[in-house]
């Protein structure tokens, strides 16, 4: 295996799907822009110049259309710059997408469309661009729904949702485009996700998307400080792996999850019903969730700074939840966010 | 078609409806239905001039004449209504989601205008993948109320798709008359034209003039204009249900105005004009084999299994 930016395998998985399959197409209100959403879209527009297509602005018409087209065999790939801008797809991405199969009997074929919506957060996006909304897609039966932290969850999310026979959302996140990671060169059609990301003992710590980077620098802070942490990372919010959740929690007896969006009904909310039904007799302490304060995303930089957890606030939860006391100066293990705008 | 073959494929829309109707009183149809009496030209005269099952026909919530002008089974649509394994969807769908994609049908679905897009989506895969087929799509005028017409419009017309808009202006959207939803002035010839679509108006219960019309529009559809029919009609029943209004003694439009649509603009005496002495004589009976293939039919919907709760989650992926 060799190391790609997580940008790079999303862009390999689409090229390499593209190849395998004539029917998939890219489209969105930029994908052949020269930005190329971040430089996902660069190689297939170069490659297959027909098949990724900028489309006026119209997320639910377009969502619509795309339906229409993979109900007669197409397999589109609809791209959201923001993941907010799908609010105005909804009807059809849940309303029609994730109940074509079920409703029509299985009689109507499948309308396996994948839709790619990311994550803004940072940099004064503000209210509406920075949200994160799996929670949302993943109450509904019929999508699955993902959400890579790696590069290699990357690829593999994208090839899998391209070979399935039911739609999919995939929610990328801005902050991990450049992150690196090992990918493998060979096609993941079979993509099986690592849900376990470090082993440990004392706590289980279950991060969603970009809190998986900030888990993993928590983790090295803690290990200082003889604390051993496990980090599970549901790749697939819906279906939900579970069993990992669980597994992991049976075995360390304490849970913080850390999630990229609010608390009430919430997936964080979720992963912690999970665990206080099935595995209630293994937990030693009360489960904490780490979520975004309970207001819109604010744009003046003093304000956002607080308002997203890093890894000094995992550390000092962490810490807290083991009984122990939380030193001064976290702050410095925190990672500079490099992003330059505006977008 | 032939006069006679589009007379009695609106006769058999009629009796289809009507005995549906008439059962649906019964309460064992538990799903929301919207019945297309005084509607059935529109369906048949299009149908008529498609090449089927080849095309792709798309449709909304009053949803069983498309279907059954397509050639969609009307045992299986009586199953789905009376929710058994037999029906078109399998008796997970109800009234308004239907399919029956062997007979070029396929799909209805509920929510206003879903479904402008998804046709306009499947006249994309046809010129993607240059194949010499059109997508149709019939919605009401409601539809013409919420943005996805628009954007499917201007998205058909930029891309030369092959897709047909079937509008049938039966002048209200549920209780709502068009005076509470457009301006006096508005009309929708004008909206679908301003986006470089061709725009036909029609007598939408005449069915000889729906099928020549569409013939004539098909022309263009299957060389890259998308086109769009406005057909004037009248719906019958109440919006959701068997029953007249005036039997609801509900006053958003009075038993006249209804009374004289179905004494000067019924499409089955407009279309019976156009036959000849003979036809003429023939049609009683026509109409008794129609009525009984159609009991034998709903008896026999009646009596299949219904889904067994061990299949609750197949298709759900």
């Amino acid at each position: 295996m060799r190391t790609l930016k997580y940008r790079e395998a999303i862009s390999e998985g689409l090229v390499q799907a593209m190849e395998q399959d004539p029917s998939i197409f890219v489209t969105g209100i930029s994908v052949n822009y020269s930005s190329h959403v971040f430089g996902t879209t660069k190689e297939v527009s170069e490659r297959f110049p027909d098949r990724v297509i900028t489309t006026p602005a119209m997320e639910n018409a377009l969502t619509g259309i795309c339906i229409g087209a993979a109900a007669m065999g197409k397999r589109p790939v609809i791209v959201h710059d923001r993941a907010d801008f799908s609010f105005l797809a909804m009807d059809n991405l849940i309303n029609l997408a994730a109940k074509w199969k079920y409703m029509y009997g299985g009689n109507a074929g499948s309308v396996p469309i994948v839709t790619r919506m990311i994550i803004g957060r940072g940099w004064g996006q503000g209210a509406t661009h920075s949200q994160a909304i799996h929670s949302l897609f993943g109450h509904f039966p019929g999508l699955a729904v993902a959400m890579p932290a790696t590069p290699y969850a990357a690829k593999g999310v994208t090839m899998a949702a391209l070979a399935a026979d039911h739609p999919t959302v995939i929610l990328e996140h801005r902050s991990l485009f450049e992150i690196e990671g090992q990918v493998p060169e060979e096609p993941m059609t079979e993509f099986v996700p690592r849900r376990l990301l470090w082993l440990g003992r004392d706590l289980t710590i279950v991060a969603t998307s970009h809190m998986v980077i900030e888990a993993l620098a928590a983790q090295r802070a803690l290990s200082e400080m003889n604390v051993s942490v496990e980090i599970i990372n549901p790749v697939w919010i819906r279906p939900l792996d579970g069993d990992a959740i669980l597994e992991s929690v049976r075995k360390t007896g304490r849970l913080l999850v850390a999630d990229v969006s609010h608390e009430l009904c919430g997936f964080a909310s979720e992963v912690s019903a999970l665990v206080a039904e099935k595995a209630f007799s293994s937990l030693k302490g009360p489960i904490r969730r780490l979520t975004l304060p309970d207001c819109p995303a604010p744009v003046a930089q003093s304000l956002e700074e607080a308002f997203y957890p890093k890894a000094s606030t995992i550390v000092g939860l962490v810490l807290e939840m083991l009984g122990r006391d939380v030193p001064e100066g976290l702050a410095t293990i925190d990672r500079v966010d490099s992003f330059k705008g505006p977008y | 078609m032939t006069p006679l073959e589009l007379h009695r494929e609106l006769l058999r829309l009629r009796r289809s409806e009507e005995l549906l109707a008439s059962l649906y009183r019964q309460q064992e149809m538990r799903t929301p239905t919207h019945f297309g009496i005084g509607e059935e030209a529109i369906s048949v005269g299009v149908c008529a001039a498609l090449n089927l099952p080849h095309d792709a026909v798309f449709t909304h919530h009053r949803s069983h004449l498309a279907y059954l002008a397509c050639g969609g089974s009307f045992e299986a649509l009586c199953a789905e209504l009376y929710g058994r394994e037999t029906g078109c969807s399998r008796g997970r769908g109800g009234s308004v989601h239907l399919t029956s994609r062997e007979h070029g049908f396929i799909a209805s679905s509920a929510i206003l205008g879903e479904m402008i897009a998804v046709a306009t989506g499947a006249a994309w895969a046809f010129k993607m993948n240059h194949e010499d087929r059109v997508a149709v799509c019939f919605f009401g005028e409601g539809a013409a109320d919420e943005g996805i017409l628009y954007e499917s419009m201007n998205f058909a017309s930029l891309n030369k798709l092959p897709v047909l808009f079937v509008c049938a202006n039966n002048k209200y959207a549920t209780e709502s008359p068009l005076s509470a939803r457009m301006a006096a002035d508005a009309d929708l010839i004008d909206r679908a034209e301003t986006f470089g679509i061709d725009a036909f108006e029609v007598n939408g219960n005449d069915v000889g003039e729906v099928y020549e019309t569409t013939q004539r529009a098909l022309q263009h559809v299957r060389e890259g204009q998308p086109c769009f029919l406005e057909c004037a009609t009248y719906r019958w029943l109440e919006h959701v249900g068997p029953n007249y209004d005036f039997e609801m003694n509900r006053t958003y439009r009075s038993r006249d105005e209804l009374e004289e649509w179905q004494a000067l603009r019924d499409p089955i005496v407009l279309s019976a004009e156009n036959l000849t002495v003979s036809e003429f004589d023939s049609l009683d009976v026509m109409d008794a084999e129609i009525q009984a293939e159609l009991k034998a039919a709903a008896d026999r919907a009646y009596a299949a299994p219904k889904p067994d709760r061990s299949t609750m989650f197949v298709n759900v992926w």
